[in-house]
């Protein structure tokens, strides 16, 4: 052991208590500096991820998307200031908990689509015209966007919608009635499809 | 390859080591003020930081910079105390007895045993930060690790 190693007794370690205290001021202190604010939200579809940039909720992400790997992909395409900074996510929560809760049919948060162009954002922003406890079939989400042949782009801006839940992909199914795929996974939207149609709209 | 990770992730990587390298070069009242001025001036800076930066290295030399100004603000509002207070609660005997040791050091020593053996700073980037030659601050580091095992016991470090 040469003069250069650093004894291990010098390396106490540290209470994660200092650190939580200090993350704490860090997010308020530096808020203004925050590009990207998020959370995570347990739910009846396992945890989601949330995050949002000073114009709004920007992403909704479940476990099996992998949300280290959210995150990664916000750093990269928004900013790597990102910060977890749940009092930033109080108001998304809240609806989402009211949501799971059958008290809510419609969400009111600001958005910020910034992930979204072309066609996947045109058939995203027609997602909250399929009424809570309804839904509509691949094909018909294509005529509502204007691309009645685009049946197969649009089940593409579905599984790619970065704010599911939110803008409710859930409620798009196959033509012939069964469920079809979705971004959290086929027993989340089968969770969410009868949420909404056991729980009458408030 | 080198990707830019969420500062988040930067924060729990390194904040530790930024916090023990603030502890030891303004102590332990002082040194959350200085993690603190250190993380927020490295969020505001950081998307211009080189994707292949050292983010440790860069962060420790930010340190040094908090903490002297953390050190001189201290001296402008210093009142005689009788006692000084314990403000962190968490810093138990060991660790006292570990900043009581370091505080106890010639300050080249402290801040190249801070930067370079608790912070991770090759003795190049060291030097640049304390002044003098990389050899010099190689010497000032190994002096302070040979005082501290003559003042500081639990230095071989005492836990399983």
């Amino acid at each position: 052991m040469s003069d250069d190693d650093t004894p291990t007794g010098l390396l106490g370690d540290i209470d994660p208590a200092d650190l939580a205290r200090l993350h704490a001021d860090l997010v308020e202190r530096g808020a203004a500096l925050v590009d990207v604010a998020y959370r995570t939200l347990d739910s009846p579809v396992g945890p989601l991820l949330l995050a949002r940039t000073e114009r709004g909720l920007v992403r909704v992400a479940f476990a099996v998307q992998d949300h280290d790997a959210v995150l990664q992909s916000l750093s990269d395409s928004i900013s790597p200031r990102v910060l977890e900074a749940p009092g930033r996510l109080d108001d998304v929560a809240r609806e989402l908990d009211e949501y799971f809760a059958g008290r809510r049919t419609t969400f009111d948060v600001p958005l910020d689509l910034r992930l979204l162009h072309g066609f996947r954002r045109v058939v995203v922003e027609h997602l909250p015209d399929i009424g809570y406890g309804r839904t509509a079939s691949y094909a018909e989400v294509a005529s509502r966007a204007g691309s009645p042949k685009a049946v197969r782009a649009v089940g593409t801006a579905c599984a790619l919608n970065p704010l599911p839940l939110v803008l409710p992909c859930h409620r798009v199914v196959r033509s012939d009635g069964s469920q079809g795929q979705y971004v959290g996974g086929a027993d989340a939207k089968r969770t969410l499809l009868a949420l909404e149609t056991t729980v009458p709209a408030a | 390859m080198s990707v830019k990770q969420p500062f988040e992730a930067v924060v729990a990587a390194h904040g530790p080591t930024v916090l023990r390298v603030c502890r030891a070069v303004v102590g332990p009242a002082d040194a959350d003020d200085a993690w603190s001025e250190t993380f927020l001036s490295a969020l505001g800076a950081y998307p211009d930081l080189p994707d292949d930066a050292n983010v440790e290295a860069w962060l420790v030399t930010i340190a040094h910079r908090k903490a002297i100004d953390v050190v001189r603000r201290a001296a402008r509002q210093a009142v005689p105390v009788a006692e000084v207070p314990d403000r962190s609660t968490t810093a138990g005997g060991r660790d006292l007895d570990l900043w009581a040791a370091l505080a106890a050091l010639p300050d080249k020593q402290r801040h190249v045993v801070a930067y370079h053996h608790l912070g991770g700073l090759p003795y190049d980037d060291v030097a640049a930060l304390v002044g003098g030659t990389a050899a010099a601050a190689r010497r000032a580091g190994s002096d302070g690790i040979a005082a501290l095992r003559r003042t500081y016991p639990g230095i071989e470090g005492g836990r399983p």
